[in-house]
């Protein structure tokens, strides 16, 4: 039996019990909804500021732009994290650390490559500097600007929300069934 | 009171001191690199330079001795500085440490190794500092390529 209620909510109520009584309180969805959903307003990042792009990354999490809004709650530790923002410039004596950071975060993980220098070593063409973080983690945003404005992070973590949002087989993969299939 | 040192290092080795140059003001000494210990402990003790402010190495490339590492010295008190520095060749790229005089003298002396590859004999732990230890060559030298050995020559950006 299908209830419509104000012309929105559509659920299946069980046989037996009584709409008017359950009202709004009940939703089906796929498991795999429920579980990207919650993932995808819960991003804990990791921060990895190395850089400028680090002070618009604390611009951004601070009270104008407030990720906290977004459940983005900024970790001090990787086995916490969910999402790891690279902010500035990776060098080479810096990238076993990024590394080790990375594989410390429990999966589900993302990366989010934040400013030119870690999309791609930016100004910095020389010895020293990595160009582009990807050569080591798998980014799934890179932010262009130098550095992005806290604006740019915002677009950033919601194009990220809207990926693991299409993310397939979610819920299976977390009681060990298959892989997930990526958004 | 600077010129008075001066005189007076000239006066105590007087062939180690090798050139002496005044620009505005600031005073340079060029010693003989074998004499750096003796020389920087002179200064330290006799001459109340108690502090070193900076160790750096210089790459003149093309031409012979090809390095040249300067002290940067300071005296507290005084408030003066005076500047030394001593000659090093390519095929003996080494020079005493003076991490013995100056404590402080540790970390540039590593980071001038670590850019340039002078050697610093009887360094208490000659590492690299700023690149990773499995670096391969000295980054600061002249004809090091910009973008890494192996990278292609830089063409310039637009090119």
């Amino acid at each position: 039996m299908v209830v419509e209620q104000q012309g929105r909510a559509c659920a299946e109520v069980p046989q037996g019990m009584n709409p008017d009584v359950l009202g709004d309180n009940i939703i089906t969805a796929s498991l795999d909804k429920v579980v990207n959903w919650s993932r995808s307003r819960s991003m804990w990042p990791m921060t990895f500021g190395l850089a400028c792009c680090a002070i618009e990354m604390m611009a951004a999490g601070a009270a104008r732009h407030d990720l906290d809004r977004l459940g983005v709650l900024f970790r001090a530790s990787p086995r916490q994290a969910d999402v790891i923002i690279v902010a500035g410039t990776v060098t080479y004596k810096m990238l076993p650390v990024i590394k080790t950071v990375y594989e410390q975060m429990p999966e589900p993980k993302y990366v989010i490559a934040m400013g030119a220098c870690a999309s791609s070593g930016g100004v910095f063409d020389t010895y020293s500097v990595v160009q582009g973080v990807d050569a080591a983690l798998p980014v799934d945003v890179y932010i262009p600007g130098c550095p992005p404005r806290p604006e740019g992070l915002l677009y950033a973590l919601i194009q990220l929300q809207e990926k693991i949002m299409r993310e397939k087989n979610s819920f299976g993969a977390a009681i060990g069934v298959g892989e997930v299939v990526p958004g | 009171m600077s010129q008075a040192v001066v005189a007076k290092l000239k006066q105590e080795f007087p062939a180690a001191v090798l050139n002496t140059v005044e620009h505005r003001g600031e005073i340079t000494v060029t010693v003989n690199k074998d004499d750096i210990v003796t020389v920087c402990t002179f200064l330290r003790d006799s001459a109340g330079y108690n502090f070193l402010c900076d160790l750096c190495g210089v790459d003149y490339h093309g031409s012979e001795p090809r390095f040249m590492v300067v002290y940067n010295l300071y005296n507290i008190e005084t408030k003066e500085r005076l500047r030394i520095k001593a000659a090093v060749g390519e095929d003996d790229c080494c020079i005493d440490t003076v991490s013995g005089v100056w404590s402080t003298a540790n970390w540039p002396e590593r980071e001038c190794w670590d850019m340039f590859g002078i050697a610093f004999k009887g360094h208490p732990d000659l590492r690299r500092i700023l690149m990773p230890a499995d670096w391969d060559g000295y980054p600061l030298r002249k004809d090091y390529p910009l973008q890494g050995p192996n990278r292609e020559l830089y063409q310039g950006r637009l090119s």
